[in-house]
């Protein structure tokens, strides 16, 4: 088996869940010049709910088909995902969105503090253990080991990155989004309903956390209330390496923060002579993130922002 | 009912005699207030009440960067870290060093504000929610070399921490001793919450005068506009890295504070939630405005306290049993809280006099 192949299979499974949910912060700041500091939390109560669901489900179907039964939980998700993103938006942003920029922020961290409270409370403080539905198959590709659920998640975050740029590139949905980002008020005096739009934007992104967090309790096989903010900040962190505010930027910006980290596990410690070891991975991402930034301040593919508008 | 407050407030302030009265009134309620905690409500109160104004003190310094000079500061809380770890380092047994509080007090903020530089140095392009992301990123990195500096050289000791930290000592008196003087007995946090509010008051009042001065109306015209500033021959290269600098430098003593107070430090104390807390205070207070951050400060250290000693006997009233686990009551009130605040009150709860544009609409519409 080759180590070097196995590292970036593992970076690109682990960086296409970290694309998907950089699509939602990168969509969300993008209208709104926001960072959505709940999201990683949607993330997380979308892998609590599909789990509640496949667990209820096998007790009282043992013998339901797992393709089935991981839909079933993955729209049960994505519909509370959505519907909790819609409330967030009406509560806690829109009240506040001529407001000074950061006051929607500390809003944001107080929902997303609210969430893994209530997320602790009903499913409590353990480790929860996803159940195996699906057999575990591995296969070879490239002398790299790949695992069914991996091949999985790989195409769904593929076919789910290609929708979403289907609709905001040609649908008239994604052309409304479009010009709201662009600005407001125009887009209002276009006969778009803005507010309509920012909602529909937020229920996207959510729909999208949703499925990233039923694929990474799946790929780790483990769900826990502190889940999403890690890996939320981490996508946030993968939509600023590609350019906040750019959907192409954010899906590079997440697999290229998956290989990053996943390579500088596995070759942190030749790289320093051993002097640095796999604990400094996530120094090492921050640096590259740094460096990028320093060289193109406003991401890998993000537009030269003028100085004032 | 409102005109008649401000006008009774302007008299007040007004009135010479009386605003001296008024400052003799705060003095004494101040001085006397661990005593009156400590025979009231038990002598943990005094604690928190260092903590506090810990805590009050770092968020002056964030307010420096964040409110003063309108960059996004998320890993704030390294600068701290640095502080605690300096003074834990220099006065412990863990490299058997004991150098007197005098002179690791300065090191301490000098190192925390040569980090600040070292942070500041290479985000001055960056604007805006990037620049956010950076700084969050360093408090990360500070945070986990912290973690794993215990090999192949032991420097931290790792997640164990350092313990054994010598607490402050003036002329050979230990200050987390109880001592007698004038025949009223001082236990140490007692003595800590006077060195504490001395250290706090030269907070507020550097911090006072360094927005009226030209450095600190320079970070507000940075903040305003940056190309406006750079056109009126601001250097803001410079004054940018001294705002990070000088912020650091506060969180940097707070931080040394903190370690002598506890004798104790850990790479956990130092996480990214943190940084977010102290920038709560400051945008929850009234960013930019001194007394408000003050009072935010204050609020958000000591009111999570409250509901923590509250939250079981008041469910055990109500509904005759603990439902609710009090940790998670306790921050689920907390999050409720800021929400409320910001949607009531989008500016703080005391914003600076003036309203002004705050790093308002850094992206202008149209």
């Amino acid at each position: 088996m080759d180590i070097f192949a196995q590292q970036v299979l593992n970076g690109l499974v682990l960086g296409s869940v970290y694309a998907l949910v950089a699509l939602g912060y990168t969509m969300v700041y993008g209208i709104l010049g926001l960072i959505n500091f709940a999201h990683g939390e949607v993330v997380m109560i979308g892998a609590m709910i599909a789990l509640a669901v496949v667990s209820a489900l096998l007790s009282v179907f043992p013998e339901m088909s797992p393709f089935l039964m991981i839909a079933l939980a993955g729209t049960a998700a994505i519909l509370v995902c959505m519907s909790l993103a819609f409330f967030i938006e009406r509560l806690a942003y829109r009240p506040l969105r001529n407001a000074p920029r950061l006051a929607p922020l500390i809003t944001a961290i107080g929902i997303s503090i609210l969430l893994q409270n209530i997320a602790m409370i009903i499913w409590g403080r353990k480790y929860k253990t996803v159940p195996q539905i699906f057999p575990t198959e591995t296969f070879e590709l490239f002398g790299a080991n790949i695992t069914s659920v991996q091949i999985f998640i790989i195409t769904v975050s593929a076919l789910l990155m290609a929708g979403l740029l289907v609709i905001v590139h040609f649908t008239k949905l994604g052309r409304a989004m479009r010009a709201t980002s662009e600005s407001q008020r125009v887009a209002g005096l276009m006969g778009i309903n803005v507010n309509k739009i920012i909602s529909v934007t937020f229920m996207i992104g959510a729909g999208l956390a949703a499925v990233a967090g039923i694929l990474i309790a799946g790929n780790y096989s483990v769900a826990h209330y502190s889940m999403g903010f890690m890996l939320g900040l981490k996508a946030f962190t993968a939509a600023v390496l590609g350019g906040i505010g750019n959907l192409g930027g954010a899906v590079l910006g997440g697999l290229l923060l998956g290989l990053i980290e996943s390579i500088g596990a596995g070759y942190i410690g030749d790289l320093t002579g051993g002097f640095l070891g796999s604990h400094y991975q996530d120094v090492f991402a921050f640096v590259v993130l740094i460096v990028v930034l320093v060289f193109r301040p406003t991401g890998i593919m993000g537009e030269r922002v003028s100085e004032r508008a | 009912m409102k005109y008649f407050m401000q006008d009774l407030w302007r008299r007040f302030t007004g009135n010479r005699r009386a605003l001296f009265f008024g400052y003799v009134l705060l003095f004494v309620a101040l001085a006397l207030l661990p005593f009156l905690l400590s025979n009231t409500v038990g002598r943990t109160w005094v604690r928190i009440l260092d903590f506090a104004l810990i805590y009050a003190m770092l968020a002056l310094g964030l307010n420096i960067v964040v409110g003063f000079a309108g960059l996004l500061d998320l890993g704030y809380i390294a600068f701290y870290a640095v502080g605690a770890y300096t003074w834990a380092l220099l006065a412990s047994p863990q490299f058997d060093l004991h150098l007197p509080f005098w002179a690791i007090l300065p090191i301490g903020a000098g190192m925390a504000a040569l980090f600040g530089v070292l942070l500041g140095a290479p985000t001055l392009r960056l604007r805006g929610d990037y620049l956010a992301i950076v700084t969050l990123g360093f408090g990360e990195i500070i945070r986990i070399f912290l973690n794993n500096l215990d090999h192949p050289v032991n420097v931290t000791n790792g997640p164990i921490g350092i313990n054994k930290i010598d607490p402050i000592s003036i002329g050979g008196a230990d200050l987390t001793k109880t001592h007698e003087l004038l025949g009223i007995v001082f236990s140490g946090v007692h003595i800590y919450y006077y060195v504490l509010l001395i250290l706090l008051f030269l907070t507020i009042v550097i911090c006072v005068r360094l927005e009226k001065s030209r450095i600190g109306r320079a970070w507000l015209a940075i903040r305003e506009d940056e190309l406006a500033a750079q056109a009126m021959g601001i250097n803001t290269r410079n004054v940018k890295l001294l705002a990070f600098a000088l912020g650091a430098m506060f969180g940097g003593v707070a931080g040394g504070l903190f370690a002598s107070l506890q004798g104790f430090v850990s790479p956990e104390s130092f996480g990214l939630l943190e940084s977010i807390m102290v920038l709560c205070m400051v945008v929850l207070g009234g960013m930019g405005h001194v007394y408000g951050v003050l009072l935010g400060a204050l609020l958000l250290t000591v009111l999570p306290e409250i509901l923590r000693s509250t939250a079981s006997p008041i469910q055990r009233t109500l509904f005759g049993e603990v439902y609710i686990d009090p940790e998670a009551l306790r921050m689920l009130l907390f999050g409720l809280a800021l929400i409320l605040v910001m949607l009531v009150r989008p500016t703080g709860l005391w914003p600076a006099p003036k309203r002004r544009t705050v790093i308002d609409q850094d992206i202008v519409e149209d």
